[in-house]
Order: structure tokens, then C-alpha cells, then sequence
């Protein structure tokens, strides 16, 4: 409990810092720190698995590919100037959205058994990271290829159509079309070094 | 040693909230992507806490794939801003109008 509790303070307080940083790369130390926290909390979830997955895929990957743009935008010229805050003039309907927001979600578990289900320790589902327990890697994975084999086969064609639009869009620039004229051109090309070859 | 639920709700939400204020009010649109990546996990939670209160591992499941849909967002959006940068030397989304409708 006073666990949850340092833990959401700590959340909290990186996401706001991850927000309202004045230079991109504080914000990403800052989502760093959150993220951390995240996996903290996914352990305590019995979510053994993704919180692993948390800092190799977010922290390691994705974080590292944040750091890499700012570096790259960074270098030369300065892209980010400050510019004038548009906080005054936003925080009125922010506010408006947010109480609008949360009283959706009092609506919604006003009364309903969501409420009434409580987080009990890890003890109550047996030893962590035994196979078959609920959250352990085994559990996961079991369930990963063989109910959802679907849905993770189909995030392997994501991510692979991500990677070509990727490489599309900021790939190399420069067009190679293979046309026939090109491959007569390198032929003359070819022959006429070979030519100069054999008169030396 | 208990928590309930709502206040794993009422944690996820206020990320959340942190994560579209980012996403309205900052002009950069690195730190924009960064909120959006906010807002993921913010649901992540979600996914893991009803997965926990319900001891059932399809939000596991679940929340594996928007991980990996987070990732492959991260990638496309990152190399939209280096185009960007790279035609029009300035990615502050309130200049650039390359694209406005």
C-alpha cells in the first residue's frame, strides 16, 4: 500500500516533469524515470513479464530512438525555440475536460463489482514465477502461441509494414531505377574499362 | 497489503490527463510522441490492473500488443518529424505548414 503510494507519487511527478521539460532531452530522462516506475508497478501486478518487456522495449528501444531524433535535430541548427505559452489560454477548458472525464469514470465504477475487487498480495496466487501461476513467463507464453497465436502474428505483420513505411519515409532519397537504358550504359561502361585494361 | 482497484484507475487516469495536456500544449512534436507514449502506458496499466483484479491473462496478452503498436508508432512518427525537419529546417508544429488543410 505505502508501496502503491510512493510508487504513484513518483509516476506522477516524472510525468509532469516529462511534460512541461524545456528541453526534449530532460523529458526523455523523465520518461526514463516513469517508465522504471511502470515496471516497479507491473511486478507488484504479478506482470513479471511485462515489466521486463517494459524496460527492454520501451526504455531500450523506443527511448533510445527518442534520444537518436533529438541528437540528429539537435546538431546545427536549434529547432526548438521557445515560444509563447499557451498554458492561460488552456487551462480553462483542460479543466472543463478533466472534470468532464472523471465524472465518466465516478459514473461508471459508481456501483459496479469493479469497486469491490481488491488487489490482494502475491501470496494468495502462490510463488512468483512458477509455471502455470497466473502472470509467470510460462502462463504468458502458453497463452501468447496458442489462444492469441493470431493477434501476435498479426503484430509481427505491423511492425514489419511500420519498418517499410519507416525506411520509405526517411530512408535514402536518392531513386534507383534498374531501367534497361542504365544496364546498356553500365555494359558500355564495363566494356570500355576492360578495353582500357587490355590496351595497358 | 491491499489496493484497490480505483486507485489504480484514478493513477492510470491522471497519467493519462498528464499525457493529453502534453499532447494539446507543447509545440514539439518530440515531446508530443512523448506524451502519446504517456498515454499508452497509461492504458497498460489498465489493461494489467483489471488482468490482476480478474486473475486473467488476456491483458496480458493485451497489453504485450500495444506495446508493440507503440513501438511501431514511435518509429513511423519519428521518421515523420526527421522528413519534416529535413524539408522545412523546423519541426515547431504551429510553423510548419507544409501540410495544412
Amino acid at each position: 500500500m505505502i508501496g502503491f503510494w510512493i510508487l504513484s507519487v513518483f509516476l506522477i511527478a516524472s510525468a509532469i516533469w516529462c511534460v512541461s521539460a524545456r528541453k526534449p532531452v530532460y523529458s526523455v530522462v523523465a520518461l526514463l524515470l516513469n517508465f522504471a516506475a511502470l515496471a516497479i508497478t507491473y511486478v507488484g501486478l504479478n506482470a513479471e513479464f511485462l515489466a521486463v518487456m517494459q524496460i527492454i522495449v520501451y526504455s531500450g528501444a523506443i527511448l533510445v530512438l527518442f534520444v537518436f531524433v533529438i541528437a540528429l535535430l539537435s546538431s546545427g541548427v536549434a529547432p526548438f525555440a521557445a515560444g509563447p505559452n499557451r498554458l492561460p489560454k488552456a487551462i480553462a477548458p483542460a479543466i472543463f475536460i478533466v472534470l468532464i472525464a472523471f465524472g465518466f469514470l465516478y459514473y461508471a465504477l459508481r456501483d459496479s463489482s469493479v469497486t469491490l475487487n481488491v488487489l490482494k498480495g502475491q501470496s494468495q496466487l502462490g510463488p512468483v514465477g512458477t509455471a502455470g501461476v497466473f502472470g509467470s513467463v510460462a502462463d504468458f507464453g502458453k497463452a501468447l502461441f496458442t489462444v492469441y497465436l493470431l493477434p501476435f502474428e498479426v503484430t509481427a505483420l505491423i511492425l514489419m509494414v511500420a519498418v517499410i513505411g519507416v525506411v520509405l519515409l526517411a530512408g535514402d532519397q536518392t531513386p534507383y531505377v534498374p531501367t534497361q537504358k542504365h544496364a546498356r550504359q553500365v555494359e558500355r561502361e564495363m566494356r570500355e574499362a576492360i578495353l582500357k585494361g587490355g590496351e595497358r | 497489503m491491499t489496493v484497490p482497484v480505483v486507485d489504480y484507475v484514478a493513477l492510470s487516469s491522471v497519467i493519462f490527463f498528464i499525457g493529453v495536456a502534453g499532447v494539446l500544449l507543447r509545440r514539439n512534436p518530440l515531446v508530443m510522441l512523448m506524451s502519446i507514449e504517456l498515454m499508452f502506458n497509461a492504458a497498460n496499466l489498465l489493461f494489467l490492473t483489471f488482468a490482476r483484479a480478474w486473475v486473467n491473462n488476456a491483458g496480458h496478452i493485451f497489453a504485450f500488443l500495444v506495446i508493440t503498436v507503440a513501438a511501431a508508432e514511435a518509429a513511423i512518427g519519428l521518421a515523420i518529424v526527421v522528413t519534416v525537419f529535413r524539408t522545412e529546417k523546423n519541426v515547431d508544429v504551429d510553423e510548419v505548414r507544409a501540410l495544412r488543410g
